[in-house]
């Protein structure tokens, strides 16, 4: 392999890592926001409510991000009554609309895991709450959604990184994000296997810090899960 | 005490603590409570007994509306919960009524049912600072009193899941006390917890029985509701069986059912 080669197509790729973040981060942000209402929704027990969350969770993780970036970056150049209103200049971005797509993407699957939290919390203490006298906000703000979120972390992780892989995705729709400059000097050099190497490389650094910081906040947010060593029964039979 | 206070309020023509009147409680077609009534007075300490299936623990659930009786009527410090019929079944018509209540209402599950994510201390602070409005500091300080009163101010700055059952449910009583409540209602307070660590527990409600506060308790401890209460009540398939003093009910003149209840 030609290191001084891959060392120019690092230096080349460099400069997309901040879209790439931007994307991550703009499309976790909205996403999470959607999923704890899709999930809100998912648990209102208001039938209606319910099912459309229900069809919403279906349809987007059942059809290809690839494509829902395409229509989301396709499907309103075709509506004149869009390309006329106050939203085209959101949704002529490609920017924009691959942001749109991650986030409706990852607030269905945010929607599952945050649903999966909220009910791992134990009745009896949001019985206590109600028993001291607590309001339903209240006991939602600081006793249901604190231990779900506990709950929800670890899976929202995985979801995490998830996203950041995606964001490659929005190269196919001309963003110069480091999946985009790959491709683009690609073409240039006809060296795919240096400069996807590289491209590899970038996002296993990102998401190797992804993953600390996903740990550091589980640490922080779980002091109540350090318990004790557990004991393995063990001990006895060493002390006899 | 007990008498003292009972009689101050009878003279001064005060509502007893917590009143119930021809409660009744279904689940679907199975009727729980099938009418019953209680009074409880201040200071006073009310055993409820009664074997699992008798609606004992469901009963005092009501108390606080954590279960809506079907018909009947709660009133705590005479004030009377407004209930409003709907499809689903009669509800409370207030919620914020039922909230200021519960406020001064405390309860101790069988559970513990302490907030795993905070500590003991922020435990018992809690309702407090979010419920009354009272000033942290002052919430702080008072809460060290209280868990230095249940032996357990060591544990302050602990998860509960590092307490063992006992350290747990003491934890649960200082966070009711913390509220300052007018009734304390205990479930089945030492039901979940190992043989050893009882006692430790009881003594605890014990010098809260002997301090006069006002005290629902369901139990299985009968050394506790023979020794401790002022009035002890049977309660036999939702009904009221006996009623009376710990020496009218254990006495020799009780009851079949009572007596079947004894020997198990």
């Amino acid at each position: 392999m030609d290191f001084s080669f891959m060392l120019s197509a690092f230096l080349r790729l460099l400069p997309g890592i901040p879209l790439t973040l931007q994307l991550a981060v703009i499309s976790i942000a909205l996403g999470i926001t959607l999923a704890l209402f899709l999930a809100l929704l998912r648990l209102s027990r208001i039938k209606p409510l319910e099912w459309m969350a229900r069809a919403y969770v279906f349809v987007f993780r059942s059809t290809p991000l690839l494509v829902q970036i395409f229509l989301v970056y396709y499907g309103p150049g075709q509506f004149p009554a869009l390309r006329h209103s106050i939203l085209w200049p959101i949704l002529r971005e490609p920017y924009w609309c691959a942001i749109i797509a991650l986030a409706l993407n990852t607030g269905a699957y945010g929607s599952e895991i945050i649903r999966g939290g909220l009910q791992s919390v134990p009745h009896g203490q949001v019985e206590a709450a109600r028993a001291f006298g607590m309001g339903r906000l209240q006991i939602f703000g600081r006793i249901v959604l604190p231990l779900a979120v506990r709950q929800a972390l670890p899976a929202y992780g995985n979801e995490i990184i998830l996203m950041v892989k995606a964001t490659a995705l929005g190269s196919v729709i001309t963003l110069m994000e480091v999946t985009g400059l790959a491709a683009k000097m690609i073409s240039e050099t006809y060296r795919a296997i240096e400069v996807f190497v590289v491209a590899g490389c970038i996002y296993l650094v990102i998401n190797f810090l992804v993953t600390r910081l996903i740990q550091l906040v589980e640490h922080w947010l779980s002091p109540h899960l350090r318990s004790a060593p557990i004991s393995t029964g063990f001990e006895k039979k060493v002390a006899a | 005490m007990n008498a003292l206070s009972q009689q101050k309020s009878a003279i001064a023509g005060t509502a007893p603590a917590v009143r119930i009147r021809d409660l009744r409680k279904s689940y679907g077609a199975l009727e729980v409570l099938k009418g019953v009534s209680l009074d409880a007075h201040d200071g006073e300490v009310v055993s409820i007994l009664g074997s699992s299936g008798s609606g004992k623990s469901t009963m005092l659930r009501c108390v606080n509306m954590l279960e809506t009786p079907t018909a009947g009527e709660v009133s705590i410090g005479g004030e009377t919960i407004r209930m409003k019929q709907t499809r689903s079944g009669s509800l409370p018509a207030d919620t914020r009524q039922v909230d200021r209540l519960r406020a001064r209402i405390g309860m101790v599950f069988q559970g513990f049912n302490l907030w795993s994510h905070k500590t003991v201390l922020e435990n018992v602070i809690e309702a407090p600072i979010y419920v009354q409005g009272r000033s942290r500091a002052e919430c702080v300080e008072e809460a060290r009193e209280l868990l230095s009163k249940v032996g357990i101010s060591s544990k302050a700055h602990d998860y509960p899941s590092r307490l063992s059952g006992g350290q747990q449910q003491r934890a649960a009583i200082a966070r009711a006390l913390a509220q300052r409540p007018h009734v304390m209602l205990f479930d089945e307070p030492t039901s979940a917890l190992d043989p050893e660590l009882v006692g430790e527990v009881l003594k605890v409600m014990r010098t809260l029985a002997q301090e006069g506060r006002t005290m629902l308790v369901v139990t299985h401890e009968m050394g506790f509701a023979q020794e401790v209460s002022n009035k002890v009540i049977f309660l036999h398939k939702g009904i009221v069986a006996e009623e009376g003093t710990p020496a009218e009910v254990f006495g020799a003149t009780c009851s079949e059912h009572f007596r079947r209840f004894l020997a198990r």
